[in-house]
């Protein structure tokens, strides 16, 4: 057993529900009790879909318990298809189901249905949501992929975006568009917006991109197996990656590729005068390997951050992060536990983190500008206006929100620099909020120096300058100095003490 | 209240539609999500699989990142082969949470559905850590698995699972049961006192330390449908019931009022004295609200139980039709009194069977559904007005105070419809 709050990740069936929802056609028949249909909101709140899913829930109860669940499967298949009439339904069980052993596949199996039915093994006690799709994926291109021969024109298809995916939607839209101008047609996207029978089209195309590892892994090196599909290996998120990507499709096609970069304004962006102050700036990463691996990409070679910290939750991707943070000089953070991410942030006091909604939060805690790049993530990174992650328009997009946190940091900053500013006092509050101004009241009386845990006082003088250090490197600033008084034997900080630190631990 | 009776009798005794099938429901461990902002010294430790985790997650939204005072200890492959004692990992999970969350008094093991198809023994559980964390803290257990429970009967199995524990008194004591908000609690409180009935216990109490006790005397009222095993727990301790309509809107909240007024022998003077401003407050903010629902229709799918109590306030205050009222679950001496007071002519339903309900929803063309959050984005793309029924269980809603809030809640997504022009000018 092991004591959660917060999770990264859902069971597999829900990475199962994360396909069945992208893809039309299909329906997906899950052995489960009562209450699991909270999974359906996901999908009709956060990424507002207008339908419901197409999910059936047996629905099983207490007192169904024993031999009637298999009927009470057998009877919601048999619904399912009378009622949505799909071309194909894949059935499985959730976490209670597998535990109560009726054996979906084969009741499934002997009920003579006309369509394709897919079982699926997600084993609930020891895989996830990723996963889940991963397979779920891969068990339906499996099935119903069909031999055929190659388009005449060279076709690709993206393979990997889902419901719920970060991103999914304008990241499939601006690929197709990254690869119509390379000459590449798309012959079909799945599991996002496919139908069973486009994907008994998959063979027809010359390659495959597979755009999200996460959850089109799986399929897409099977295809490359049994239809020698090559697929390509760099997720075009990021400039350099966008443009190593673009080489990677020339190589597969045969022919040199050329391509108009008039819309991509991030390089210029982040080498104008203004984005200097970016330089060196410590970032920490965490996310899911895939957009960890980019950002990590984005944040030295194309913003100029350092990159102190580079972490992910899926084990899946453990390897490849591993491998990459070494190549930082870094050990990577491999974890599902958010507490691990905290303890590790907060003795990194990064000036930034690029994480997931957990990690915003977190930020928000510990006082740290944070950008989301990777689910989990909440409703409001389900945009309505166009917002994708890959190729030149994703990196547009990038830049933005990376810099918008810290632009709102710098505003912060020179209030707090102006806060003894008749105007801008403590209690002012943000000039954007209004009508929140409070009249500055002047101290009565200066405040004994705080004593600190380990004996050292702070003198008033060196207190004071402290404060009018930026609220977001502060806390370090009086760690190191803390450290260095300590060090240095000495029991009180003065305004000597907290240059001399500075000066020692000066990058 | 026979005064109250519809001129065209009531509901009690139409005929049901029962269902089974599909239903699109939260289990009971959503439940945790209020209870533990109700009981400031309670933790909720679930014992489950990775889904109920991602359940709360998703339940509670936001409020996942306030330290909250429940968690999930995720059942893995090694507790389910036998290879590890489920008893001695839940035990070590139990004291590392208790010794980093000082504060906690009470703490419930909460049962799953995983849990209780394996047959975890969480009861035994329950007393052997009780035994080793005593005094400091209270372990209890109760089960708000799907194959058992849904949604707000989570709250009942929580409160039914303290009842046995409770204090034994002989006094003659009002005993009010059912989470309400902190603000909505004070304002009943300072009616009843007004009207010179106490002292009056609470049940959930705000901390473990307050003087909950039931004994032969004790009359209890329920301020919430759903707490059925509750009410039978409490009867067996010799508690009484007070049966009476729930104190929604203006004429729940007197009837409320009056059946405990009754049982404590106050005058109708003192009465009319407590209640008349309230009420007068409580109309005029009805009626604000309530200009946009009259004459409209309204359909209810089957959630918290809430759901006849609802009806009757919207058709008999606000002037709606009702045209399926369904509850997960129907108890005759808990909502008798509001299906009596509910005009004859909806479908009463218990139970589901989603799909065909919602095909009953399509031909009725409700101008208003409550309906839960999965079904609520899907209905509104068909160009039906939902209304989500869990911002009902979240919201201060009871007494007078809250009745115009409360119509207001219902009439929101009408005014919406109506202001909303999205469509191009020609």
């Amino acid at each position: 057993m092991k004591l959660t709050v917060w999770t990264y990740e859902g069971p597999p069936h829900v990475g199962a529900m994360r396909v069945a929802t992208a893809m039309k056609g299909l329906h997906y028949v899950l052995h489960a009790p009562q209450g699991d249909t909270y999974a359906d909101l996901l999908f009709t709140m956060i990424e507002r879909r207008n339908h419901r899913p197409p999910v059936s829930y047996t629905t099983f109860q207490a007192r169904d318990l024993g031999a009637d669940t298999a009927t009470l499967f057998k009877k919601s298949c048999q619904d399912a298809v009378d009622r949505f009439q799909p071309e194909a339904i894949i059935v499985g069980a959730s976490c209670t189901a597998e535990l109560i052993q009726d054996d979906p596949a084969g009741l499934s199996e002997t009920m003579g249905l006309s369509i394709p039915v897919i079982p699926l093994e997600l084993p609930s006690y020891s895989r996830k949501e990723n996963f889940g799709a991963d397979e779920t994926f891969y068990q339906i291109v499996k099935a119903l992929a069909k031999p055929q021969d190659r388009t005449g024109r060279v076709t690709c298809n993206i393979l990997g975006p889902t419901a719920l995916g970060f991103r999914a939607r304008d990241d499939v839209e601006e690929l197709t568009g990254l690869l119509s101008d390379l000459g590449v047609q798309v012959n079909v996207v799945a599991p996002l917006g496919a139908t069973p029978s486009d994907i008994a089209r998959l063979p027809a195309a010359h390659f495959n991109v597979l755009l999200s590892p996460e959850t089109g892994e799986a399929a897409a090196r099977w295809l490359e197996k049994t239809y020698a599909q090559p697929f390509t290996k760099i997720v075009p998120i990021g400039v350099g990656a966008t443009r190593d990507f673009i080489a990677e499709v020339g190589d597969i096609i045969g022919k040199p590729v050329l391509i108009d970069e008039s819309r991509l304004r991030m390089p210029w962006w982040s080498r104008s005068v203004d984005s200097t102050y970016l330089t060196g700036k410590r970032v920490f990463i965490f996310g899911d390997g895939t957009h960890v691996a980019a950002h990590a990409r984005i944040a030295r070679d194309e913003m100029g951050f350092e990159v102190v910290g580079i972490g992910c939750y899926n084990r899946e991707m453990a390897r490849p992060v591993r491998a990459l943070a070494k190549a930082y000089g870094l050990e990577a953070l491999i974890t599902d536990d958010y507490l691990e991410v905290e303890a590790a942030i907060e003795a990194l006091s990064p000036e930034m983190i690029l994480g997931t909604q957990m990690e915003r939060h977190i930020g928000k805690r510990l006082g740290i500008p944070c950008a989301v790049i990777s689910a989990p993530v909440h409703v409001q990174d389900f945009p309505a206006r166009y917002s994708p992650q890959v190729g030149f328009e994703g990196a547009n997009v990038i830049f933005d929100t990376l810099i918008h946190p810290l632009v709102m940091g710098l505003e912060e900053h020179l209030l707090t620099m102006f806060r003894d500013d008749f105007e801008f006092h403590d209690d002012a509050g943000a000039s954007h909020h209004g009508g929140k101004a409070k009249a500055k009241v002047e101290a009565v009386a200066e405040e004994a120096p705080a004593p600190q845990e380990d004996n050292i006082i702070w003198l008033s003088d060196a207190e004071k300058e402290l404060k009018k250090i930026p609220f977001f490197v502060r806390g370090k600033a009086r760690r190191n100095t803390e450290n260095y008084a300590a060090e240095k034997g000495l029991s009180q900080i003065s305004l000597d003490t907290l240059y001399e630190a500075k000066a020692h631990y000066a990058r | 209240m026979n005064d109250l009776t519809p001129s065209n009798g009531g509901c009690r005794s139409a005929p049901v539609l029962k269902e089974r099938g599909q239903r699109e429901v939260f289990c009971g461990l959503t439940g945790i999500i209020w209870l533990h902002r109700k009981m400031q010294d309670a933790f909720f430790l679930v014992v489950g699989s990775r889904t109920c985790a991602h359940l709360l997650q998703s339940a509670a939204g936001v409020m996942i990142f306030a330290e909250p005072r429940f968690g999930t200890a995720i059942l893995e492959e090694t507790d389910l082969a036998g290879m590890k004692d489920a008893h001695v990992e839940l035990d070590r999970e139990v004291a590392r949470l208790l010794a980093r969350r000082p504060d906690i008094r009470q703490l419930f093991l909460v049962g799953s559905c995983p849990s209780e198809v394996i047959k975890i023994d969480l009861s035994r559980a329950a007393e052997r850590l009780s035994q080793i964390h005593a005094p400091h803290v209270r372990v209890l257990n109760y089960s708000g698995s799907g194959i058992e429970t849904t949604f707000t009967e989570g709250e009942d199995a929580c409160l039914a699972c303290m009842v046995p524990v409770l204090k034994t008194t002989e006094a003659r004591e009002l005993l009010v049961v059912g989470a309400l908000p902190d603000v909505v609690e004070d304002q009943m409180l300072a009616l009843l006192s007004d009207m010179g009935v106490g002292p009056v216990r609470l049940l959930p109490a705000r901390r473990i330390d307050d003087t909950t006790a039931v004994g032969p005397n004790t009359v209890f009222a329920l301020v919430q449908p759903f707490l059925g095993e509750t009410h039978s727990a409490l009867e067996r301790r010799g508690a009484r019931h007070l049966a009476a309509p729930f104190p929604f809107g203006d004429e729940g909240t007197t009837a409320w009022l009056r059946a405990i007024a009754t049982e404590f022998g106050v005058s109708d003077e003192t009465f009319e004295a407590v209640t008349a401003a309230p009420r007068a407050r409580a109309r005029k903010a009805i009626a604000q609200a309530a200009e946009v629902l009259r004459g409209k229709s309204v359909f209810f799918f089957p959630d918290s139980q809430l759901e006849i109590p609802l009806a009757r306030f919207l058709t008999r205050e606000c002037g709606m039709t009702a045209i399926e009222v369904g509850s997960p679950y129907i108890h005759d001496a808990l909502h008798g009194p509001d299906l009596d007071l509910l005009p004859a002519g909806p479908q009463i339903s218990e139970g589901q069977d989603v799909d065909k309900q919602l095909d009953r929803a399509r031909a009725a063309r409700p101008d208003l559904t409550i309906c839960g959050l999965g079904l609520a984005n899907p209905l509104e793309a068909e160009g039906l007005s939902t209304k989500w029924a869990i911002e009902l269980v979240f919201t201060p809603v009871h007494f007078y105070e809250q009745a115009g809030d409360l119509a207001g809640l219902f009439s929101r997504p009408l005014r919406r419809k109506a202001v909303l022009h999205l469509e191009a000018a020609e």
